[in-house]
Parts: C-alpha cells; sequence; structure tokens
C-alpha cells in the first residue's frame, strides 16, 4: 500500500472539518454586527439565543436523528434555574451561573433519554412533548418558580464582576455572541470527530451500527444529554440578559418553533439553526409589520413550500435559492404531467 | 476440534409462529459451516438471535462456552461475533472510507472519542486502506454509499463485518443478487479469510455452499433437521425430500 493514497485518504476524512470561507465570513459578519447595528443589539442577542437553541436541536435531529416537539423542555429549565440561582444569590456570576444552568439541563437531559430511547420517531415526538408539558405544569404550580407571574425579580451581576449589562442590550449581545460561538466550535469538533460520525451512523442505520460494535442506545442517551445541556445554556442566556423569566419558556410554541427555524435554515450542519434563526426573526419582523395579524400565515406557507421541496433539499437550501425555485416549480408541474400522462400509460 | 458457538435449545416465537423452534446447533472452531433450508426455514432468523438483534423466547447462546444470551448487539461484536446481512444495511450517507473508518475505530475503542477528528489516531486509516484495497473499493471510496453500484455495496458489506476482526463470522446470502461477473470477487474475498475465522454460511446456491462449507446443517420450519458432512447431507433421502417435495419420498 503506498503511503501517499494512505495519507490522501487520511486527509479525506479530515477535509471535512477544514473551515471554510463562507464560515469565515459568516462569523465576521457577526462580529461587524455588532460594530454596524448597536441599535440591533436586543434583538441580535435574541437571535444568537435563538440560533444556540436550534444548534442544540440540530445535534439531536441533525446528527442522531432523535425528532423532538418539547425541546424546550430543556430550554426551560434551564431559564428558570439561571433565575432561581440569581435571585436567591447561590451563583452570582454570571458565566458560572450559564454553567450551572447547563449542567442542570444536562440532568434532566440524562433522566430523560432513557424514556426517548424507547420507541421509533412518533413514540419520541410524543414523550418529548410529553416531557415539556409535564415540567410546563410544575413550574405552573410551584410557589418558587412565580407560577403564572413568572420568575420576577431577578438580578444579574457583572460578566466576570466587569461587565455590567446594559439596557441597550450590548453586553447581552457581546456574551450571547461569545456563548455561541464557543458551543459552536464545541459542537463543531463533536460533529467531526468518531463520536460525531458515530451518531450519522445511527441516524442512517441503527441496525448495522450496533452490528459493528457502536453501542446505540449509550451514544444517543450521551448526544441527548449534550443536547438538553446547549438548549439549557441557550435559556439560562434568555433569563441573564432580560432579567426575567416566565412561563413563555416552557410552552409548546417555542418547540415548535425552534423545529420550523432548524427545518428553514436546514439539518445536519450545523449552520441551519444560526441560520434559520436570522431568517425566522426577520420574517417575523418582516411579515409581522407587513400583516400584523397574519404572520403566522405565511411561516406556515414557506414551511410547507420547504417540505414540498423534499428533505433532500432541506439542508442547505438557502445556498442556492434559484435552483431551489427551479426545483420547486418543476417538481408543481412535473407533478401535474406525471398524474396526467399516469391516466395514459397504467403502469 | 473445539466448539466456539453453541445454541441450547434456542426458540423464538413470534406470536402465534415459531420461527425457531429447539435449535441446539454447534459451531466447531475455524469450520465453514453452513446453514441451509428452504425459504422462511429461520435461518436469518437464527442469525438474528446469534447477534443479538432478535430476543430468543428460550434458549442460550454460548460463545467459546460464554454465556451471550443476555448481551446487546454491540456487546456481541466486542467479543468477535460479526455479520451480515442478506439484504445491504450501510450508511447510505456516508463514504466508503467513512463507514470503514467507523468500523475500524470502534473496534480499536476509540468510537467514543469526540474530541480528536476523524482519521487522526494512527492505525486506522492504514487498516481502512488495506480494506478498501482487498474487497475493491478504491475507486469508488469517497463516492457516498446509496450511489454506489449493487455490487460494490453488496461488498462493503462484506468488508464492513470484516472491519470488526469477527473471530466468528455469519454471513446472510452474501452472494444473494450480485451479477455473475462480480461474484467471484465476494467469493474470493470469503475464501481468503484466515482458516481460524469461523464462518457460519446461510446460502441457496448450492454450488457456492458445497464448494465452501465443510459441514452442513438443514433447517426446515424453524428446526434443524440434519447435519453432516457434505457428502453426507447431499446423500441423506430427507433432505432431498425437503428441497424435491414430499413426492420424492413417498414416490
Amino acid at each position: 500500500m503506498p503511503h501517499a493514497s494512505i495519507d490522501k485518504a487520511a486527509a479525506r476524512l479530515r477535509a471535512q472539518a477544514r473551515w471554510r470561507p463562507l464560515e469565515i465570513a459568516f462569523w465576521l459578519a457577526a462580529v461587524a454586527s455588532y460594530f454596524l447595528m448597536p441599535s440591533w443589539h436586543l434583538i441580535l442577542a435574541e437571535v444568537a439565543i435563538l440560533g444556540l437553541f436550534a444548534l442544540s436541536l440540530d445535534l439531536l435531529l441533525g446528527y442522531a436523528g432523535i425528532v423532538s416537539l418539547g425541546h424546550a423542555a430543556f430550554f426551560g429549565f434551564g431559564a428558570y434555574v439561571a433565575g432561581l440561582i440569581a435571585k436567591y444569590g447561590l451563583v452570582t456570576e454570571p458565566v458560572l451561573a450559564l454553567v450551572v444552568s447547563g449542567i442542570a439541563a444536562a440532568l434532566v437531559g440524562f433522566v430523560t433519554s432513557f424514556l426517548v430511547l424507547r420507541g421509533a420517531d412518533l413514540t419520541r415526538l410524543m414523550v418529548t412533548l410529553g416531557v415539556a408539558l409535564v415540567l410546563r405544569e410544575i413550574a405552573n404550580r410551584l410557589a418558587i418558580t412565580g407560577g403564572a407571574d413568572g420568575l420576577q425579580g431577578i438580578t444579574i451581576g457583572p460578566i466576570f464582576g466587569v461587565f455590567p449589562f446594559d439596557i441597550a442590550g450590548h453586553t447581552a449581545y457581546v456574551y450571547s455572541l461569545v456563548v455561541l460561538f464557543v458551543l459552536f466550535l464545541l459542537a463543531r469538533r463533536i460533529v467531526h470527530s468518531p463520536f460525531g460520525l458515530s451518531l450519522r451512523s445511527i441516524k442512517g442505520n441503527s441496525l448495522r451500527a450496533a452490528a459493528i460494535g457502536i453501542p446505540v442506545n449509550r451514544r444517543l442517551i450521551a448526544v441527548y444529554t449534550i443536547g438538553a445541556a446547549y438548549a439549557g445554556v441557550a435559556g439560562a442566556l434568555l433569563t441573564q440578559t432580560t432579567q426575567f423569566a416566565s412561563l413563555s419558556v416552557l410552552d409548546f410554541e417555542r418547540s415548535a418553533d425552534v423545529l420550523l427555524i432548524l427545518i428553514i435554515g436546514g439539518t445536519g450542519y450545523l449552520y441551519g439553526g444560526l441560520v434559520g434563526a436570522i431568517l425566522f426573526k426577520l420574517m417575523q419582523d418582516w411579515l409581522a409589520n407587513l400583516t400584523p395579524q397574519y404572520w403566522m400565515f405565511w411561516i406556515g406557507l414557506i414551511l410547507v413550500l420547504i417540505v414540498v421541496i423534499g428533505r433532500e433539499r432541506m439542508t442547505g437550501w438557502w445556498l442556492n435559492f434559484a435552483a431551489t425555485a427551479r426545483e420547486l416549480g418543476r417538481r408543481l408541474i412535473g407533478g401535474r404531467r406525471l398524474a396526467s400522462s399516469s391516466t395514459q400509460d397504467p403502469r | 476440534m473445539t466448539t466456539v458457538l453453541e445454541t441450547v435449545g434456542l426458540e423464538k416465537r413470534f406470536g402465534g409462529i415459531t420461527a425457531a423452534n429447539d435449535v441446539s446447533l454447534k459451531v466447531e472452531k475455524g469450520a465453514r459451516h453452513a446453514l441451509i433450508g428452504p425459504n422462511g426455514a429461520g435461518k436469518t432468523t437464527v442469525v438474528n438471535l446469534l447477534t443479538g438483534v432478535l430476543r430468543p423466547t428460550a434458549g442460550r447462546i454460548l460463545l467459546e462456552g460464554r454465556d451471550i444470551t443476555d448481551l446487546g448487539a454491540h456487546e456481541r461484536v466486542r467479543l468477535g461475533v460479526a455479520r451480515t446481512f442478506q439484504i445491504n444495511q450501510l450508511f447510505g450517507d456516508l463514504t466508503p472510507l467513512e463507514s470503514l473508518g467507523l468500523a475500524v475505530s470502534e473496534r480499536m475503542g476509540s468510537g467514543r472519542d469526540w474530541w480528536r477528528l476523524v482519521g487522526s489516531k494512527s492505525g486506522v486509516v492504514e487498516e481502512v486502506m488495506e480494506l478498501i484495497e482487498r474487497f475493491q473499493l478504491i475507486d469508488v471510496m469517497y463516492e457516498r454509499t446509496t450511489i454506489l453500484p449493487y455490487g460494490k455495496q453488496r461488498l462493503l458489506e462484506v468488508a464492513l463485518a470484516i472491519a470488526c476482526r469477527p473471530h466468528v463470522l455469519l454471513l446472510d446470502e452474501p452472494a444473494a443478487g450480485v451479477p455473475e461477473t462480480e461474484r467471484h470477487e465476494i467469493l474470493a474475498a470469503v475464501a481468503a479469510l484466515p482458516a481460524d475465522v469461523t464462518v457460519l454460511l446461510i446460502e441457496h446456491d448450492m454450488d457456492l455452499v458445497f464448494s465452501f462449507a465443510d459441514r452442513i446443517s438443514v433447517m426446515v420450519n424453524g428446526t434443524l433437521f440434519v447435519e453432516g458432512a457434505p457428502a453426507e447431507v447431499a446423500r441423506d433421502p430427507r433432505v432431498k425430500a425437503v428441497y424435491l417435495g414430499e413426492e420424492a419420498v413417498h414416490a
């Protein structure tokens, strides 16, 4: 075996993890947005948090193929933990509090992962949905969470004791963006590792994955726990940047929105959640101005179009919009042609 | 001769159907053992029981004397039992390079590794390339598996099992559906396995069975029926009856 081909194969395996120019441009644009759009910082912080939340779902859905309709459970849990430990002064430094919230959400993820392992997609949808509903109701009933009034009277200390949060959201945006970037780097590392590859293999064919020695359940538990931790950090970021946690962090709508965001942006390449969050917020803003009451109608319509275009194209459809539009036209027209031709040729 | 793989009174029921009934099979170390029988005899069920895809309703499975009945599929692979599937079970979105890289990484115990990049552990890529060369996959190693021609997919199917470095290899109709021109590649790869690797072959092609096997078990209606050396099995009137129909016996 010549060494050249071994080196080439090794290089090919590693090539997927190489930084592409578009990726670098994406993060440079994120940095530039801080300087160029100072009046947008509050909404940009929200986008970054939403993007992190969607990224956490991408780890589950895009890489391990775990569908969830209750991912807000972990987001909400992280949000309340961050609120409670700040309110009662248990952890006053935000970054440390963020870590604690992430670990707390990871624990909930770990425990509930055993339920999610049972059964196939429909079972998983129902179990995840159920877990989120249960948590929401607990938050609603407990006195300590403030019930329907939400958790009030939270004050968040300055980051590292140095950078206080401000009303215009400048600190909040930098803080959210840095946390997003750090966790993104970690996720990027994970998905390009042997562990990440084994997740993709489980998603592709769990029967064969087990038949080559992969402990399928253990890997799924691990990624579910990681995904829960990420979601928990996103929730904690929301609490810290808004100094408030309400029941809405555990709403079904939040679980549905994050799925929507991920589908809009595309699954399985890590940027889908981030791009989806940007598009979702832009659409929300733009469509809400256009037709204040009916913006969900447009979101729904766009979602249907994405699904009509097909699963294959769900990954990165926005990268090649023209081709996607053509494909959509072809599907719609082609579908009709197929229907009419089938009457002549009954095969 | 020592027994490597043994089943004791293995039984599997699906509702009212008994797919495997009191199957007691002994596979000797280094054997080329074939399991034959008509369609629906329960051969694949036995492979699924042996590999942990299915749990038996009753009975035990012993690997080198150790009871593995309650072990999960992946644990049995680690103990050296690997299989191929009658219908390809591959990773469509991965390339042969990635698929084999994964199998080799898992075997070397670095599958949990979440920090290092794929292919950076020394020895993995070397071994993968050796497999790719052996199974004639070099032209397609960077292609997504789903677009490979059927014959290449079949080779990858076998290569993935070999990548686990099994002591016992269960081949479920490895040449099924492979065009005549590509058959010899798979058969050559199987024939080239080290002598100490025990092979249990399920196959319908009798030419292949009789040229390959040194021991044959015949299964009918979920039950082991006849077992013996190829020549004995070929002579056995009951086996002929099963394959030619009951009339042949009564006539």
